[in-house]
């Protein structure tokens, strides 16, 4: 069995981005596909050459790369993490009053769509609810475990002296009303049976962005509702997506072929953002390399400083000066990773949670299998 | 870093919908698998309920990775059912069923490697901020 060298290694991952087409797509590491070659699983090898890397880690928002791993499966972690982890959102909503100008099926979305927060053990320790149909009872009827009760109760009415001030010709509606808007913040938590304890103060259920508007009013309107809050998976209603959004990008490479110099080299790190390329001089050492630069030691050179900020956008491509002397290309095992939470759970524990439930879904399709066989 | 055993590497499968935190039954798992008719011991296409192309792709790659495969692919029949169907062929009469369970072995294993390492990166990064 033979080795490739690694800069045959190096080539054959490196997505070719052209003025109209990109080349070599298709990962080959398949036994089979290379003559000689073994490129069979193996684990001890997975485990010396897959590296994270992470770029920044927020609670909300981290980012990190993945590298040396198929696209298959970092797509599989993307996909778990839109789609597939549960989070708690408002399911039910129960309209007693809405005198306001949005209808009650719009104000039910825009409820359901507030990402909602609070202790984790405690969310951890809720349950799905499955709701009854005609041939399943499902989980009966909603219990501390499974439903959290949100209430809203506004009423819009003028300020004292608000109507005189208004006759006056006062327009501002902060100077003149009082719950004219109603905010994620008004949203108030009644806790049913363990949930007191589950969810202690400080960590209750909450929105996790107070100052989400929700409905304007005018004086004499009002709202009067009661929501269920339930856990469910983004597959079901986007509103359970756990991410705003979690993507990965291939990490950009640029390679200068032959020197790019004086104004030139000025041009193409504006075809750039800032930050991917940056000026130089011209070496001693890049005369003896390039016959071409005789005489223009102390010049202007273009050199790649970080790649990872390109956009890719193939400008660079458009300039005839350019044709020949650069390649643009993607890696295609290091995907850069983003992922943005809603705030009901931390970025790193919801990446973890994904490679948890791929795992969990192999592992029941593997008994389901060993059941089959016996 | 331990070797991935299938014995250690169990996690309990729970009722999500259940208060006493019950097991699945292994039997909802059975229904869930199906092969389909012209299966041979050295060709099979299996069909499974509920999954789509998160398990499906990840499969696919894992199981041609292994040299007793002779082709492997999956298709979703119809995007408003949830199925997916995994075609998978063998060399030298190599049973399908031994494949599809070495594939399902080392996508776990797989995942425990990423998990470990993210741990360990994501604490190294975090330890160094704090400096």
């Amino acid at each position: 069995m033979s080795t490739p060298s690694a800069e045959e290694l190096i080539r054959r991952k490196k997505l070719v981005v052209g003025p109209e087409t990109v080349s070599n797509q298709a990962s080959t590491d398949f036994p089979g596909h290379w003559p000689g070659e073994n490129n069979e699983w193996d684990l001890e090898y997975f485990k010396k050459t897959f590296t994270v890397d992470f770029h920044s880690h927020t609670p909300n928002d981290t980012s990190f790369s993945l590298i040396s791993l198929d696209t298959s499966i970092a797509n599989a972690f993307r996909r778990i993490l839109l789609a597939e982890i549960p989070t708690l959102a408002i399911e039910d909503v129960f309209i007693y009053q809405n005198t306001s100008i949005i209808q009650d099926e719009v104000l039910a979305h825009r409820l359901g769509l507030i990402p909602l927060c609070g202790s984790h053990s405690g969310l951890n320790w809720m349950k799905w609810y499955s709701k009854p149909t005609d041939d399943n009872e499902g989980s009966g009827s909603p219990s501390d475990y499974n439903t959290v009760v949100l209430r809203l109760k506004v009423d819009c009415t003028w300020q004292d002296g608000g109507l005189q001030r208004a006759v006056a010709g006062e327009t501002d509606p902060d100077k003149l009303y009082v719950n004219h808007n109603v905010y994620a913040k008004d949203l108030t938590w009644e806790p049913i049976g363990r949930q007191g304890e589950m969810f202690p103060p400080g960590e209750e259920i909450r929105s996790t962005n107070p100052d989400i508007l929700i409905v304007k009013m005018r004086p004499g309107q009002s709202i009067h509702l009661s929501m269920h809050a339930m856990k469910g998976i983004g597959q079901d209603h986007a509103k359970y997506s756990p991410v705003a959004t979690a993507s990965y990008r291939l990490m950009p490479t640029i390679d200068i072929l032959q020197p790019i110099i004086g104004a030139d080299a000025k041009k193409f790190a504006r075809c750039f953002p800032r930050g991917v390329i940056k000026l130089d001089t011209v070496t001693t050492e890049d005369v003896k390399k390039h016959a071409e630069l005789e005489g223009k030691e102390g010049e202007l050179k273009a050199v790649v400083d970080n790649a990872t900020n390109d956009t890719v956008s193939r400008e660079c491509l458009r300039h005839p000066e350019f044709k020949d002397k650069v390649k643009l290309g993607r890696i295609r095992d290091h995907f850069i990773f983003k992922i943005e939470s809603t705030g009901q759970w931390e970025s790193d524990h919801l990446f973890l949670e994904s490679v948890k439930l791929l795992k969990v879904k192999c592992q029941r399709i593997k008994r389901g299998l060993d059941e089959m066989m016996k | 870093m331990p070797g991935a055993t299938p014995e250690q590497a169990q996690v309990q499968i729970l009722d999500p919908t259940s208060a006493t935190d019950e097991e699945i039954d292994p039997a909802v798992d059975r229904d869930r698998i199906r092969v389909l008719s012209g299966a041979t011991e050295s060709a099979a296409s299996f069909q499974f309920d509920g999954e789509d192309h998160t398990l499906g792709n990840a499969l696919r790659y894992v199981i041609m990775k292994n040299p007793d495969v002779e082709f492997c692919g999956y298709s979703i029949p119809h995007p408003s059912e949830a199925k997916m169907n995994l075609r998978i062929q063998t060399y030298d009469g190599v049973s399908v069923y031994t494949v599809l369970d070495k594939g399902l072995e080392d996508l776990m294993a797989m995942c425990d490697v990423v998990e470990e390492k993210f741990k360990v990166a994501r604490d190294d990064f975090v330890n160094k901020m704090e400096e």
